[in-house]
């Protein structure tokens, strides 16, 4: 089963060419009718919100890190590298996001600069990752093209859990960093990745290897934690909120769909989670227009509400659906997250084979 | 030899925005520079065919409203990933209150 699980969500396999065929790869896309006007309105950037919200998220790790430090020895230590290396490990993944799209600063050499810093911190290529999420909004979900699928069906479970504190993200970081020092890229990559793109790949994962290899003779030298509890470590055991987050965007949804209001969740969450979070819990938004900064997602949201399936009033919601979707998968690999449009909503791509969540047949090949 | 098609009345625009415009079979995308300098490309992004007109115009930028790729709208330059190849551009002119493209 886990062969055959691997080879349908590789993107080097049967699937992405079958994708292709049936038409599903940079398909048509569903997309609300926002006036022009308007759209404008909202796709308008500003510096303020990203440099406030940046200054306050730079703020806080220094502090935890800074009381961290100053408070090693005692338990109070231990609360406050929770909080720095959650803030590192798990908050840079919404940084990197919304920089890698380059919406979040108006000035481009902020967004950039931001960008490589939270990539570095969430152990991203920001090369790789910058054509990897492309690829994920053009075929988000589509079994084959889209490289960030992070629950397979049936679930890899033990690698999902492990994840929690960074264990299969940061041992794949480790050995894609070793191979793009080497001047490789894996099958996968390469299936997304430009060649003139490709050495900065190479020279990236060497400079990163280097500031690691750096991290480790300082904790020897100075014979302490500290200087890996500071950098690198909060991908271990600061993870666990960013997968909390991540799950409750695409977990137990319909693959091949073209239809982000069937694939995806907006969850509402609290002042604290979206700030955290950068308003990514309005995924379904985000995805269908993701010219529109971070800060102008709750507009947005009043504006295509009429149009979209409920949003999940919590995170604990949107976990009573997503933990039985997994584990119902784990036995059945057929059964998805139905999402229901309002009336009068526009339908588009629905499901029709339904089979497994798929817009169009695609059994020949998937039985190969 | 040139080939002037009217492509749209120059007030259709908004400045620093952006229309599509249809010819032939080919989709163009007319910008309004804040300046009131009028500029034409072709109107499909070169990373992934989507059209440009649904995309931000911003500081002589046209921004790609699938994955955010960016061009410079005068003169067609891609101003990195996702999008490495330049966008093409065609000489415009206004006449009488309209727009015209050269589309040879």
């Amino acid at each position: 089963m886990s062969r055959q699980r691997l080879a349908r969500y590789s993107l080097a396999g049967t699937e992405n060419r079958a994708a292709v065929e049936a038409g599903l790869a940079g398909g048509d896309w569903f997309r609300s009718d926002v006036p022009r006007k308007r759209m404008k309105e909202l796709m308008r950037r500003s510096d303020y919100p990203a440099i406030r919200d940046t200054a306050i998220w730079f703020g806080l790790i220094l502090l935890f890190g800074g009381l961290g430090i100053a408070l090693w020895g005692t338990w109070w230590a231990a609360g406050c590298f929770l909080a720095y290396g959650t803030l590192y490990g798990s908050t840079s993944d919404s940084r990197w996001h919304e920089t890698g799209h380059g919406t979040a600063f108006k000035t481009r050499w902020l967004d950039e600069g931001l960008y490589q810093i939270a990539s570095f911190m969430i152990m991203r290529d920001p090369t790789v990752w910058r054509w990897s999420h492309a690829r994920h909004h053009t075929d988000t979900l589509i079994l084959g093209r889209d490289p960030e699928i992070a629950a397979m069906r049936p679930a890899r479970l033990a690698r999902l859990l492990a994840n929690f504190v960074g264990l299969v993200d940061v041992t794949t970081a480790f050995r894609m960093m070793f191979l793009h020092a080497s001047g490789r890229l894996s099958a996968d990559e390469a299936d997304f990745v430009p060649e003139p793109e490709r050495h900065k790949v190479y020279r990236t994962a060497r400079i990163d290897l280097a500031i690691y290899a750096a991290t480790i003779a300082s904790a020897i030298a100075f014979r302490s934690w500290l200087p890996v509890l500071l950098i690198g470590g909060p991908r271990l055991y600061g993870a666990w909120l960013l997968n909390v987050y991540a799950l409750t965007q695409h977990a137990g949804m319909g693959e091949n769909v073209l239809d982000h209001r069937l694939n995806t969740r907006t969850v509402k969450m609290c002042a604290v989670n979206r700030f955290l979070y950068w308003n990514m819990n309005y995924h379904v938004e985000h995805h269908m227009f993701p010219l529109v900064p971070y800060y102008r997602l709750p507009e947005l949201h009043q504006e295509i509400k009429h149009d979209c399936a409920a949003v999940y009033p919590s995170i604990w919601a949107a976990y009573k659906e997503i933990i039985p979707a997994i584990l119902r998968q784990l036995g059945d690999t057929e059964y998805y997250v139905h999402r229901e449009l309002p009336p009068g909503a526009a339908p588009f791509n629905v499901p029709k084979p339904a089979n497994d969540g798929r817009g169009l047949p695609l059994t020949a090949v998937t039985a190969a | 030899m040139a080939q002037w098609i009217a492509a749209c009345a120059a007030d259709d625009i908004d400045p620093e925005d952006v229309v599509p415009f249809d010819h032939g079979g080919r989709a163009y995308a007319i910008y309004r520079s804040p300046d009131d300098g009028y500029y034409a490309t072709d109107g499909l992004c070169t990373h992934e065919q989507t059209l440009l007109c649904d995309g931000l115009v911003m500081d002589g930028v046209i921004e790609c409203p699938k994955h955010n790729g960016r061009f410079d709208y005068t003169s067609g330059k891609a101003l990195g990933a996702p999008v490495l190849v330049d966008l093409r551009t065609y000489p415009t002119k206004v006449a009488d209150g309209t727009v015209y493209i050269d589309v040879d």
